[in-house]
């Protein structure tokens, strides 16, 4: 028996939360773990997915595989079931993995779980706990084949970086021009910037900044502190923040180490969306803001004073 | 053009989550419900589709009796006739299997759902009827053209957006900005009266897993206020107490 990763990139660069599927497998202790890396990626990368737990890499390098076509990605994984024998499929949260989790399912007649967020109970049968209402409660449910595909989120196991390295095994499934409809025409991506769903921790900022020019200081504490930049929902509708950093029910949920939240009230929509981080602060001039209810650290008082003084502060930390 | 779209009957945002029966079942006292907001998106665009090139609007939804007002709903915002399958919808696999019963054979150019229900968050509804039906999904669609019979497509990745181009038919999970939310109107809500619901049987399907029980996160514990002249003693807090730095 063997448990297979679905690994994902970026820029060549094995994503962080695909690593932590890795660990999350080996944890599984269900025989070998074979971390299936599609497309284009850096040798070192995979050979590097042995500290996280991986006994092996098999390599799909068809080119097509570089786009994230959901189709081909289950018809790989479901071929790489069968030729390793496997019995637990393991991916972690992306913009395609609930899917990619649910294609393969059906394909490989397993049952499926996404938003896993902790390591199966597998005393009496195998039973999940999967997040519900964004983040607002859970369910514990039994995955009834023999097979069984989850997708986990952030969080779901502890990192883990020991072990050597990993041997990587070229592998080329059967794929058919069906399993490339989508044409993939282009891209429009910020680079070499922290990814919003990787962020061990984000600044995010609401409408209480007035404005995009002030975006500055968010940016400068985002900086300090290494995080990433988020924002509430009216903030990407007015168009002062790029859709992809909005944050909350209808946008990215995220779950960092620690979010910090500047002018946003905390409507129960945006709070839904990062109510799975580990600590939040909340910078607000009103101290009746509903957000407070949600936080572990609070500060009352005026953005454009707060912010500049805490990034001070954490410079003077860093330093 | 022949468009599906299928909605889910969810507890409004704003609800608050609780169960009963030793955690088996949702509380719904006192829960109002509304369409997904994702689903809502679908609806709004296949609506705009509708109305900038011509198409014919069918909702789904695998629900009991009580969904009805949310299809009318989605009927007076401008679908032209609506399909209840009457079952509880115990799982995305099972709400999948009756979706893609209602859908083959039927010759729908687009199938569109929200990127995820707002209960079970499971984003794979799309995906499976995908599977079942043997055609191409997307999902995380936030800008969907139709050009004779290809699509043009934006979909949010980690991010960015990727554009892509696929010929119907397809399903589509999507999501903002893809279209503005519609409220329908008085002449929508009248009209949607008289459009056909048609009830429909489930078929049967095994099922893949079983529900144990629900649980809530644990109550957050308290907040601790600091000073904004202090932003010294906030970053030795998070350094020290909270150890996230
Ligand atoms: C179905 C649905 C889905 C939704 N999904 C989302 C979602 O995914 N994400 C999301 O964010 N919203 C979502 N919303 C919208 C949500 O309900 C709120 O309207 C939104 O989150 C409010 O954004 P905000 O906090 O930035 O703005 P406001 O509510 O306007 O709050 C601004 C805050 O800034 C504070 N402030 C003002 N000036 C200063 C200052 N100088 N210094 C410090 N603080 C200051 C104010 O006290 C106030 O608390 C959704 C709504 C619906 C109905
Ligand atoms: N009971 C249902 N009836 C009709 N459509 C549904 C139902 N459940 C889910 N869907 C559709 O599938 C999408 C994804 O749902 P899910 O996989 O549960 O996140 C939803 O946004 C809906 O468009």
């Amino acid at each position: 028996m063997s448990v297979i990763v679905f690994v994902e990139h970026d820029e060549g660069r094995i994503k962080k939360s695909s690593k932590e599927a890795v660990c999350y497998a080996a944890a599984l202790n269900s025989g070998d773990v074979i971390a299936l890396v599609c497309g284009n990626t850096e040798q070192k990368e995979m050979e590097l997915l042995g500290q996280n737990g991986a006994n092996r890499v098999l390599h799909a390098t068809e080119s097509r595989l570089d786009h994230g076509d959901i189709q081909a990605y289950a018809s790989v994984i479901s071929q790489a079931m069968d030729k390793e024998n496997a019995n637990i499929v393991v991916l972690a949260k992306s913009s395609v993995s609930d899917a990619v989790a649910a294609r393969t399912a059906i394909k490989a007649d397993a049952s499926f779980a996404t938003n896993v967020t902790e390591l199966p109970d597998t005393a009496d049968g195998f039973k999940v706990k999967r997040s519900i209402f964004t983040g607002n409660a859970f369910a514990w449910v039994e995955l009834l084949k023999a097979r069984k595909v989850i997708c986990i989120s952030k969080n779901a196991v502890i990192y883990k970086e020991e072990g050597g390295s990993a041997g990587v095994i070229d592998f080329s499934p059967v794929l058919t021009d069906n399993d490339f409809k989508s044409n993939v025409t282009g891209r429009d991506k910020a680079t070499g910037k922290v990814l919003l769903p990787e962020a061990e921790i984000i600044v995010s900022g609401g409408r209480g900044l007035k404005g995009p020019e002030n975006w500055g200081m968010i940016e400068d504490l985002a900086e300090a502190l290494g995080a990433a930049t988020g924002c509430s929902k009216p903030v990407s509708d007015l168009e002062w923040r790029p859709h992809h950093e909005h944050v909350g029910q209808t946008g990215v949920k995220v779950s960092p180490n620690l979010y910090i939240a500047v002018g946003i009230s905390g409507a129960i929509q945006h709070l839904a969306g990062v109510n799975s981080s580990k600590v939040i602060v909340v910078i607000n001039k009103d101290p009746e803001a509903p957000f407070f209810n949600a936080a572990d650290y609070g500060v009352v008082g005026d953005a454009f004073e707060v912010v500049p003084k805490l990034t001070e502060a954490v410079k003077a930390m860093r330093s | 053009m022949k468009i599906l779209v299928c909605i889910t009957h969810v507890p409004d945002t704003t609800s608050r989550i609780a169960f009963t029966d030793g955690d088996t079942k949702f509380d719904s006292n006192g829960v109002q419900y509304i369409i997904g907001p994702y689903d809502d998106y679908a609806v709004a665009r296949a609506v705009e589709l509708k109305e900038s090139q011509g198409a014919t609007i069918t909702v789904v939804n695998v629900g009991r009796v009580e969904t009805e007002p949310t299809i009318r709903k989605a009927l007076a915002i401008g679908a032209d006739d609506a399909i209840r399958i009457n079952a509880e919808p115990e799982d995305s696999y099972f709400v999948a299997k009756q979706i893609a019963n209602v859908a083959k054979d039927s010759g729908y150019d687009l199938i569109l759902m929200g990127r995820e229900s707002i209960d079970f968050n499971g984003g794979v509804v799309h995906g499976i009827v995908g599977e079942l039906l043997e055609i191409p999904s997307v999902s995380s669609v936030m800008k969907l053209d139709i050009d004779g019979n290809v699509a043009k497509i934006a979909r949010e990745i980690e991010g960015g957006k990727e554009y892509i181009e696929l010929e119907m038919p397809f399903v589509a999970g999507c999501q903002e900005p893809i279209a503005e939310w519609k409220i329908p109107n008085m002449r929508g809500i009248m009209t949607a009266r008289s459009k056909p619901l048609n009830v429909v049987d489930p078929v049967d399907t095994d099922h893949l897993d079983k529900l144990v029980r629900f649980e809530l996160p644990p109550p957050k514990g308290d907040i601790k206020m600091i000073d904004p002249e202090h932003m010294e003693e906030l970053v030795s807090l998070l350094k020290n107490e909270a150890k996230v730095l």
